[in-house]
């Protein structure tokens, strides 16, 4: 049946149906002639001036994951940003972090939200963990084109599988390709760093603090290491984010929880130096 | 060349319209009612899983009785409509005045221009927030619009059941128990049989809700409703 007046499209993706009716407000822009020419334009000047994100992780708990992200955006050399928000909530059972070039990567989680959101509504029931972890793969994959104008957007997405009962982890690679992760991960350009501290003291079935302390003291480590990433602004107030996604649902930690134990990990490391 | 059998036009609209009244009477009745936190839907339907209520927009609503396949096409086509709005500008630029214009023309250009015309009629309800009125909007096969206030009846009799809500209600909005107890008995006098909650569907929009405000009552909530 056509409706005049109101879009019309079969199946239930809100970025199919975007590629198709409103090709200029995808990622890629497909559609939107030249853009990819102007931003040739842009790169023949040297590499593109725009604000990048950049340490994020995850980590399995016993509860779900945890997943947390320094707030800082670099251009160059410079900060663009002190107070960027990286990690994203999704929808009751996900939440996804970003690195990579900050617009296109916070306009992917808003469209990422949109889609399934969108397709909860259409189909009267959500997404599989699985299937959602899928869709945002192929949103990376249709985002390649950018990539080699140098705009990466590199997700990890976390969910909460409800049907059974463990929250999980997923991290992708510029193609879209998808990698699940049985413990932890963390991306960006203080990934590595982060990593090096949650290989030494990750364990199973951690309690919630413990794996709050263990993503802030990684982000801490990452951030002392890598000149991208961002530690607590202890004279602004500014400190990391994190959320746990549990079977409860998806919950912001408090500024002042996450507050609290950088005090005590900065009073511990002082001490250390006397 | 053939001449085609000459029809006038007033006589073509109203064999259309006579059509479309035909097939949406055949259904059951849906009741939209604003009660004290919200707007309640109420319909009688047996199925759990082919809905005439559902969710359109963080605070907007959608009903829809006649032909099931036609009010389901304008649903999908709604969600769109709506989520591509609150994807291009923002979440609050999304309003249930915009979306009720746009079935209102579509209703209205396949009623003209079309041979077969929907045999639909549709709620478009949004819930009011920060002190905003709630909106009913009701609109019908052939594009026409009605803004309602209190309570809005769609598809079955009703003419019946709005006739046994205006007798009944009081004008002010009542609590969702006895809003549920109200439409309910609308519902079962003028089907002239017991409803028990297995066979209504009922969602509401409570303004007290963050985010998105629509929510479907299971049957034991209903239950619970019920005997409070």
């Amino acid at each position: 049946m056509k409706l005049p007046y109101l879009p019309n499209h079969d199946d239930s993706s809100f970025f199919d149906f975007l590629a198709k009716h409103h090709p200029g407000l995808t990622l890629s822009g497909a559609g939107a002639t030249g853009r990819p020419a102007a931003l040739d334009q842009a790169r023949a000047g040297g590499p593109m001036a725009v604000p990048h994100a950049t340490t994020v992780l995850a980590i399995k708990y016993r509860d779900g994951v945890v997943i947390a992200g320094d707030r800082r955006a670099t251009e160059g050399f410079q900060i663009a940003d002190r107070r960027i928000e990286k990690v994203f909530k999704i929808d009751q059972w996900s939440a996804m972090a970003i690195a990579g070039a900050a617009g296109p990567c916070i306009e992917m989680a808003k469209l990422f939200q949109t889609e399934l959101e969108h397709y909860e509504k259409l189909e009267g029931m959500p997404l599989s963990c699985e299937g959602k972890a899928n869709k945002l793969g192929q949103m990376v994959k249709a985002n390649l084109p950018m990539v080699f104008h140098g705009l990466v957007v590199m997700p990890l997405y976390v969910g909460y599988d409800v049907k059974r009962a463990e929250g999980r982890i997923f991290k992708y690679d510029i193609t879209g390709g998808r990698y699940e992760e049985s413990d932890y991960h963390a991306i960006g350009s203080g990934g590595k760093d982060a990593r090096n501290t949650m290989r030494e003291h990750f364990q199973k079935n951690l309690s919630e603090p413990d794996a709050l302390k263990l993503a802030l003291t990684s982000l801490y480590n990452a951030a002392d290491d890598d000149v991208g990433t961002g530690g607590p602004d202890l004279v602004r107030g500014i400190y990391p984010t994190a959320k746990f996604v549990t079977g409860q649902g998806i919950a912001d930690v408090p500024d002042e929880k996450i507050r609290s134990v950088y005090d005590a990990m900065i009073a511990a490391r002082r001490s250390r130096e006397t | 060349m053939p001449m085609p059998y000459y029809v006038s036009p007033e006589q073509m609209m109203q064999d259309k319209a006579e059509y479309a009244k035909k097939g949406i009477a055949k259904g059951r009745s849906i009741i939209a009612m604003e009660y004290a936190d919200g707007i309640l839907l109420t319909a009688d339907n047996p199925s759990a899983s082919l809905h005439k209520v559902s969710e359109i927009y963080d605070s907007i609503a959608f009903a829809g009785a006649g032909k099931y396949s036609e009010f389901e096409n304008l649903r999908k086509a709604g969600i769109r409509h709506a989520d591509l709005k609150g994807f291009m500008y923002s979440r609050e630029d999304v309003t249930g005045r915009s979306l009720a214009n746009g079935y209102s023309q579509s209703l209205g250009t396949i009623f003209s221009q079309e041979i077969k015309p929907l045999e639909v009629e549709i709620l478009v309800v949004q819930v009011g927030v920060n002190g905003h009125p709630n909106e009913i909007y009701r609109i019908s096969f052939d594009g026409s619009i009605i803004d309602e206030k209190n309570f809005a009846v769609i598809g079955g009799k009703a003419d019946a059941v709005q006739a046994v809500l205006k007798e009944k209600s009081s004008g002010q909005a009542p609590a969702l128990e006895s809003a549920l107890r109200l439409c309910i008995s609308a519902l079962e006098q003028t089907a002239n049989l017991i409803l028990p909650p297995e066979g209504l569907e009922v969602a509401v929009l409570d303004r007290n809700r963050a985010g998105r405000k629509f929510r479907r009552l299971p049957v034991d909530d209903i239950h619970r409703l019920l005997s409070a």
